[in-house]
């Protein structure tokens, strides 16, 4: 059982925890003219490495809280936990997300907005 | 022959002085309804033996005569039922089983007793029972696997649960944390404690027997600081127990070490008394996070591999010595001591000391140790170059035949010559015991010299020390255990001191072993009395040998095949035995061919402990509403709906449950209906973007919804489907109050925080769950209103000041509520919340001033008829996770102006616009009378062979009263474009119900009741 290192409450057992899978998949902004196929890379496709993962973690019976995690899939290693939101600032955890197949496809390009600056809650108030 | 004297001398099995017994607190016991002595001190196994008891055991594959065979942990034979009734547990080693007063003890797997045993036929057909035969013969049919299974697993298994399973002793978990764990109290481990506890950590010392000392307290040969081991070991422990960060745990073993130092403890608390004080539990599991592990289990004796070598009187050299000089018992009269290293010598003069006769047979030629001098000048007998090729008897081992080998015992050299004896020891080395080692993942190392596995590498933060480390003999492993402790200490940053281990003198031992694994008895291979690796699965030599010829090769596949090193000792004996036979057959190196996996539990945990107080209602909480005490008072039936029970139909005196249900849904339409709905599910929203989240959330449109307005929402998955639904009401310009399903309560809050953190962290939203707060009484009906006005509320509740879908605060007879006019029958329909408190208050003034006017209370069954009636879906009914809107005729709530909403794009995938969805239609019966069972399947054509092609499923089916007939919803395969056609519902009786394909909708299809 893992000893997860809330950044809220501090160290936990996993069991106070529950995993969302893969990290860093960018959801595609509304606006997308994505192929079925591509955006299927979104909502069906996830990562299984052997080896370093970024996930998503939440506190789920503590504070409820999400935030990301590169664990090693192998050795069970928690390399670095960081806030939802930021990339890995570990090298290994960098070149994970660097390596990921994720960062290549139609469906992540598709969530980036249009204009660097324009935040997101503003494309897409209806 | 004559190497015994012509007379032996009555046999003296318990010794009058020595060892750890108390022979002034004499305990009586029963094993198989015989009455026994025993001393306190003693476990299950010392006490039998001394009673001159070996067998106590069939085995469990061909029901062989089995004894004791070692004195811990490894013991894979001896194997009782300890307790009666419920109290009864299986499976437990008699050399685990502390003695006390009373104690009720059977053996196992004989039928119809242990003498006589039926089922050791098995053993005179083993021919026909090699490797692998439940595979090559159960294969086929499957259909039959049930049917054999149940006959092996009574004729197979090992024991007996208890007899009612209601188990009525008392369990607890503990968590714990500690700077060091010490798993083993024996020398290496105390000297880890030591070292560990003297630098001001925090240590826990957990040893599974009912004192510490390991093999200390079973050697008469050694002294510590010039006294006996078990003074030093008093001395020690004192130390160690009057520091206050220190925890001993005697009778407690560690029998899981999973990731991050997290390791697993059962304390038997009270199984060793007599009298089990109530305020204690029977066991504790103890969850232990430890900053640095140190791992002193010790090692475990192998058996040599000989003919014969699983009659009861054979057993481990180390065990016999252990009987000896920690219990005082000598289990045997004429004694052969089978050895290929040092460790019989050993024995053999315990044995003699005893005032037994021993015979050392020794399969080296040439043998070097100091021991055999003094062997020699105890006067023992010393068969060099010599095996015990076959030993015989029937319920205990009578005679052994001794050959000539050659210089690696493969070969038998000369006829046997034959000696009578009634116990035989046997040494085949250590293996290092590196089950906890294995399950963190530990690495292990073929060790060249002492032939057997030893830790390579850790995985975790832990340190190996002593005889599991493969550092053998007292005065190596105790200064391993200083050092592993020291090391431990500096790991968790603390000094670790300079402490000297003991001066100790012991016998010199060579401790490597000669490599010989399967003994031979002269014959052909195959032939003679079978030898067997792993005596608890019976799994013989020529069993591994025949799944190498077999094909299988890998380590791991021979173990499932042959079920070598499974069960609940998992190998501890055999492993290493099974290992080199098998890569002997390969043609291959020991360290080539691996090792299989050890997993938990190093023995068996009890469920109980691991469950602790986790049963029951303290597993799984009921959850019940404030109305529930009245819902009981009024003779309702409940219903499980998640964990809440909710009422299902309040029969009358001498009504049918549908009788009662017909009652309650008619009342409901012509009268007025109360229903308890505090179970659904409620989510307070707030904050400044609350209606863009819900605009997000939602499949329509939320940002124009007016204050005191409510509107019903579907909740898509990304993946566009249907995941829940509910009335969500706007209660202030950033203020919503968002009702679920019962069942979906909780896992839509996790869905709504789980987007606005990770997808939407900009959005300013605040979510609570209100649940709980608020009892619900939702009053249905033409009469509503009058019902309302007689309880006394005190705002209008004609239907142009209160409107259809707005929410109003009010007052009944004083009490604040929050009234909704929203409706799930159709009818004019209120939704009375208050604050919890007052839900049986509410309850009971709504049906007292309901009583002129026809009130009745309804529960979930009447509920869903009359939801059903107005084709109203319920998510997770009609749903399965794999239906959309549009399935459901539901496009009228998918905004089509919306940029956005969770599962926008995924609803524009080709798939999802495929005719031949399974949608949803109504379904009624020709035969009106006739109630379609949910789940029934439709077909199109009737007399369609066999396998038929499958429209879909029947997902709600009632009696309606109010319809007066049969009505159903099912989801079919093109559903829609089936209206107006026929469909048939073939039953398990090769009956077939038509229906004709309708609308999902049977009452007042264009809502005109809803006013009242
Ligand atoms: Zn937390």
């Amino acid at each position: 059982m893992l000893l997860i290192n809330c950044p809220h409450c501090g160290p936990r057992e996993e069991s106070e925890f529950s995993c969302g899978g893969e990290a860093h998949i960018a959801r595609p902004l509304a606006e997308n003219t994505l192929t079925d196929a591509a955006f299927a890379d979104y909502l069906f496709l996830r990562d299984n490495p052997k080896g370093l993962f970024l996930e998503r973690w939440r506190h789920a019976a503590g504070c409820r809280r999400w935030f990301n995690m590169a664990r090693d899939t192998v050795t069970h290693e928690i390399i670095e936990i960081y806030p939802m939101g930021s990339l890995p600032k570990t090298k290994a955890g960098k070149v994970a997300h660097a390596a990921s197949w994720r960062r290549e496809t139609a469906a992540e390009a598709a969530a980036k907005p249009a204009k660097a600056k324009a935040p997101r809650a503003k494309k897409e108030n209806g | 022959m004559g190497f015994f004297s012509k007379t032996p001398a009555p046999q003296i099995v318990r010794l009058a002085t020595g060892g750890r017994v108390n022979r002034t607190k004499p305990l009586t016991f029963t094993f198989d309804g015989k009455t026994c002595q025993g001393f306190a001190g003693d476990t299950l196994a010392s006490a039998l033996l001394a009673n001159n008891i070996h067998l106590v055991g069939r085995s469990f594959k061909y029901h062989r005569p089995r004894g004791i065979m070692a004195a811990g942990a490894e013991e894979p034979n001896a194997l009782v039922r300890v307790g009666r009734g419920n109290l009864a547990e299986p499976n437990l080693r008699a050399s685990q089983v502390e003695l006390y007063d009373g104690l009720y003890a059977e053996s196992q797997n004989r039928f119809p007793s242990l003498k006589a045993d039926v089922g050791a036929v098995n053993s005179l057909m083993s021919r026909f029972f090699p490797a692998g035969f439940y595979y090559k013969t159960f294969m086929w049919p499957a259909s039959m696997w049930m049917t054999y299974e149940h006959v092996i697993r009574r004729a197979a298994g090992l024991g007996r649960v208890a007899d009612d399973h209601d188990d009525p002793d008392r369990y607890e978990k503990t968590n714990a944390h500690c700077d060091i764990l010490i798993a083993g109290g024996g020398a290496a481990g105390l000297m880890a404690a030591l070292a560990a506890a003297r630098s001001g950590a925090r240590v826990i010392l957990a040893d599974e027997q009912n004192e510490f000392g390991g093999w200390m307290l079973a050697e008469g040969d050694v002294t510590i600081e010039g006294g006996s081991p078990a003074d030093w070991v008093a001395g020690i422990i004192a130390e160690l127990a009057a520091m206050p960060d220190v925890t001993l745990l005697p009778r407690t073993t560690v029998f899981g070490y999973m990731d991050h130092n997290y390791l697993t403890l059962t304390e038997r608390v009270t199984d060793h008394l007599a009298v089990r004080p109530s305020h204690l539990p029977r066991q504790r599991m103890w969850k232990v996070r430890a900053r640095q592990v140190v791992l002193a289990q010790g090692a475990h004796e192998r058996p040599l591999v000989f003919s014969g070598n699983d009659l009861p009187g054979v057993m481990l050299s180390g065990a016999v010595r252990t009987f000896i000089n920690r219990y005082g018992v000598v289990p045997g009269n004429r004694c052969v001591v089978f050895t290929n290293n040092d460790d019989g010598y050993r024995t053999a003069l315990s044995l003699q000391q005893g005032g037994a006769e021993a015979v050392i047979v020794d399969l080296r030629h040439e043998v070097r140790s100091a021991l055999i001098k003094m062997a020699k000048e105890a006067g023992i007998c010393i068969m060099t170059g010599h095996a015990v090729t076959i030993a015989s008897g029937t319920q205990r081992i009578a005679r052994v035949e001794i050959s000539p080998v050659n210089e690696d015992a493969t070969r038998v050299l000369d006829d046997p010559v034959h000696m009578d004896c009634d116990l035989l020891a046997m040494s085949g080395g250590l293996s290092p015991a590196v089950h906890l080692h294995s399950q963190a993942r530990g690495k292990l190392a073929w060790d060249e010299e002492l032939l057997c596995f030893k830790p390579k590498s850790v995985h975790e933060a832990c340190f190996n020390a002593g005889a599991c480390n493969g550092v053998f003999g007292l005065a190596k492993a105790m200064a391993d255990g200083l050092k592993a402790g020291a090391a431990a200490v500096r790991a968790c940053g603390l000094d670790a001191g300079d402490h000297l281990p003991p001066v100790v003198t012991a016998p010199p031992q060579n401790w490597r072993p000669m490599p010989a694994w399967k003994i031979p008895n002269g014959q052909p291979e195959g032939e003679g009395p079978k030898a067997f690796v792993d005596f608890q699965n019976d799994v013989t030599a020529s069993d591994v040998k025949l799944a190498v010829r077999e094909g299988y090769q890998s380590v791991e596949h021979v173990k499932r095949y042959t079920t070598l090193g499974m069960a609940t000792d998992q190998g501890k004996t055999s492993n290493i035995n099974g290992l080199a036979i098998l890569a002997d057959a390969l043609g291959d190196e020991i360290p080539n061919v691996g090792t299989t996996t050890f997993r938990m539990p190093y023995t068996p945990a009890n469920f109980g402990a691991i469950a602790g107080r986790d049963i029951g209602n303290l597993f799984d909480p009921t959850r019940l509403t404030r109305m529930d005490d009245w819902h009981r008072a009024h003779g309702a039936t409940f219903e499980h709906v998640g964990q809440w029970m909710r009422a299902w139909y309040y029969p009358q005196t001498g009504e049918s449950m549908q009788e009662a249900v017909n009652r309650e849904v008619l009342a409901a339409r012509t009268t007025a209906g109360l229903l308890d709905a505090s179970t659904l599910g409620k989510i307070d929203i707030q904050g400044p973007d609350a209606a863009e989240f819900l605009n997000r959330i939602y499949t329509n449109g939320w940002l124009k919804l007016g204050i005191g307005k409510c509107r019903y929402g579907l909740m898509l998955k990304d993946d566009g489907m249907v995941m829940d639904d509910g009335v969500t009401t706007r209660l202030g310009e950033n203020h919503f109050h968002m009702t679920t399903t019962t069942g979906g309560a909780a896992g839509v809050l996790d869905w709504l925080e789980e987007w606005q953190q990770t997808e939407w962290p900009d959005l300013k939203v605040y979510l609570t769950s209100v649940t709980e707060e608020w009892s619900v009484a939702t009053l249905s009906g033409p009469n509503a209103s009058k019902i309302l006005k007689a309880a006394g509320i005190d705002i209008s509740l004609d239907p142009a000041d209160f409107p259809f879908m707005s929410m109003q605060d009010a007052h009944i007879a004083g009490l604040p509520v929050r009234i909704f006019r929203i409706s799930f029958t159709g009818e004019l329909s209120f939704e009375i919340n208050i604050r919890a408190r007052h839900g049986l208050a509410l309850w009971q003034l709504l049906m007292n001033a309901g009583r002129d006017h026809g009130i009745t209370p309804y529960g979930t069954e009447a509920m869903h008829v009359l939801r059903a009636e107005k084709g109203f879906i319920i998510v997770g009914q009609e749903t399965d996770g794999s239906v959309t809107p549009h399935d459901l005729g539901m496009d009228w709530i998918v905004s089509k102006t919306k940029p956005d909403f969770i599962g926008k794009r995924a609803l524009a995938r080709a798939s999802m616009s495929d005719d031949n969805r399974k949608q949803l239609v109504g379904l009624v019966t020709r035969d009106r009378k006739r109630v379609i069972p949910e789940g029934a399947h439709a077909v199109l054509e009737p007399n369609q062979p066999m396998p038929m092609e499958m429209l879909g499923q029947v997902t709600s089916s009632y009696y309606s009263p109010n319809v007066g007939g049969s009505i159903a919803m099912a989801m079919l395969k093109g559903g829609r474009s089936l209206k107006g056609g026929t469909v048939y519902l073939p039953m398990l009786d090769g009956d077939m119900i038509e229906a004709d394909v309708v609308d999902p909708i049977f009452f007042d299809p264009n809502g005109d009741r809803i006013n009242g």
